[in-house]
Formats: C-alpha cells, structure tokens, sequence
C-alpha cells in the first residue's frame, strides 16, 4: 500500500471522524467555554487535515496556510477569553 | 524506509488527535476538557507534521514545520490558562467528584486579581 493511498483512505476518514465527534460536543456543550475549547480543538484538527492534504497534493504551500490556521486559532481563544472574563458570561 | 516512518508518524499523531476528539466529547468537566484538548492535540498535530518534514525533505519545509510546531507548543498552554482561568472567574462549575479545588476561597467574585487578604486589606484602607 502505497503512503498516498494509506493517506487518502485511513487517515484522513479518521481525521474527518475526530472533526465530527468534536462538532457534536461543539453543538451540545452546555455553557459557552465549552463551545469554545471544541472550537480551539477543530482549529487545530484543521491544522493536521491541511497537512495531511499537503503531502496528498504534494503542494507544500499549504503549510503556510497551515501556519496561519494555528494562529488565528490562538487568537480567537485569547480573545474569548477575553470576552469571558469582562463579561462574566458563563 | 521513509514511507514507514511517515506512515508511522502519521498514524501515531493522529491516534492522539482521535483520542483527544473523544476526550473532549466523553470528558464530564470543562476544566478536564481542556486538559485534554491542550495536550493530545497538541501532540498529535506535532507527530503529524513531523511526517510531512520527513515526506518533503527539504529544509525550507522542515523550518516551515518546526516553525509551526514551535508554535503550537507555545500557544496551546498559554490559550489553555487564559481560558480556564477566565471561566474559573465566570463561576463555571468543577465536577461533582473533584477531589479538592486549590483556588477555593481565595478570590472574591468582583475583585479577582487579588487575593482575599488584599481585598479585606484595601477595604480597610479605603475607611481610613
């Protein structure tokens, strides 16, 4: 089995099913911190999907997008942080 | 060769991005849940991208990872703290069956960067 096809066919569809039970812990998650670190964790899944996706394509451009996925990602938990603790919003 | 250790690297790394996903899902508490998502995952992701610096092999690339793993080495503790410390202040819940909380009656709900004995103490100021 070649790396291409173990990529494309069992990493990846597990990938895809993290992103998924992540999202329903993102829809049900009681209170807005928890929406929150499912958030942070589909970003960061999201930074190995591209990854993965750029050895497939064999495009190495694609971590760069990576690299700004990973920091978008920071920034948006900072700034709900933020936002959690001036507005005492659970 | 090289094709072992990529599909090595990857499949570790993302056993731990798939395990940290059912953490967070099975996980009762929010505080647990961070724990999990700020150390898995980040494991996980750096074992992945260790396979792509090995697939390319090409030192603009391996830079471009490292400087991407150093990263998320970095921020994910830092995005973590912010976040628990923030929600401790917001009054979310521990579990029921956590054992003890260190921050217990150490910080009032309007003054929480202080400790209570500074509160008490500035209050006592303040009449004077």
């Amino acid at each position: 089995m070649s790396v291409h096809n173990y990529l494309y066919f069992i990493i990846l569809p597990v990938l895809m099913l993290s992103v998924l039970i992540i999202f329903t812990r993102f829809l049900k998650g009681p209170r807005l911190s928890d929406r929150i670190v499912s958030f942070d964790l589909l970003i960061t899944t999201g930074v190995g999907i591209i990854a993965v996706y750029s050895i497939i394509t064999n495009q190495p451009p694609f971590l760069d997008i990576a690299l700004i996925m990973a920091l978008i990602g920071f920034l948006g938990t900072v700034a709900f942080a933020f936002y959690i603790e001036k507005t005492k919003k659970k | 060769m090289t094709d072992a250790l990529i599909i090595g690297f990857s499949s570790l790394g993302t056993l731990f991005i798939f395990l940290a996903a059912v953490g967070v899902l099975r996980m009762p508490d929010l505080y647990l849940r961070i724990s999990v998502t700020t150390k898995a995952a980040t494991l996980g992701i750096s074992l992945v991208l260790i396979a792509v610096a090995i697939y390319f092999d090409d030192l603009s690339i391996t830079t471009r990872v490292s400087a991407i793993v150093v990263f998320m080495f970095l921020t994910a503790p830092v995005g973590a703290h912010m976040l628990g410390r923030a929600s401790y202040f917001a009054g979310v819940q521990l579990w029921v069956k956590t054992r003890h909380d260190d921050l217990k009656g150490k910080y009032t709900p309007n003054h929480h960067l202080h400790s209570k004995e500074e509160v008490d103490r500035d209050e006592e100021e303040a009449l004077k």
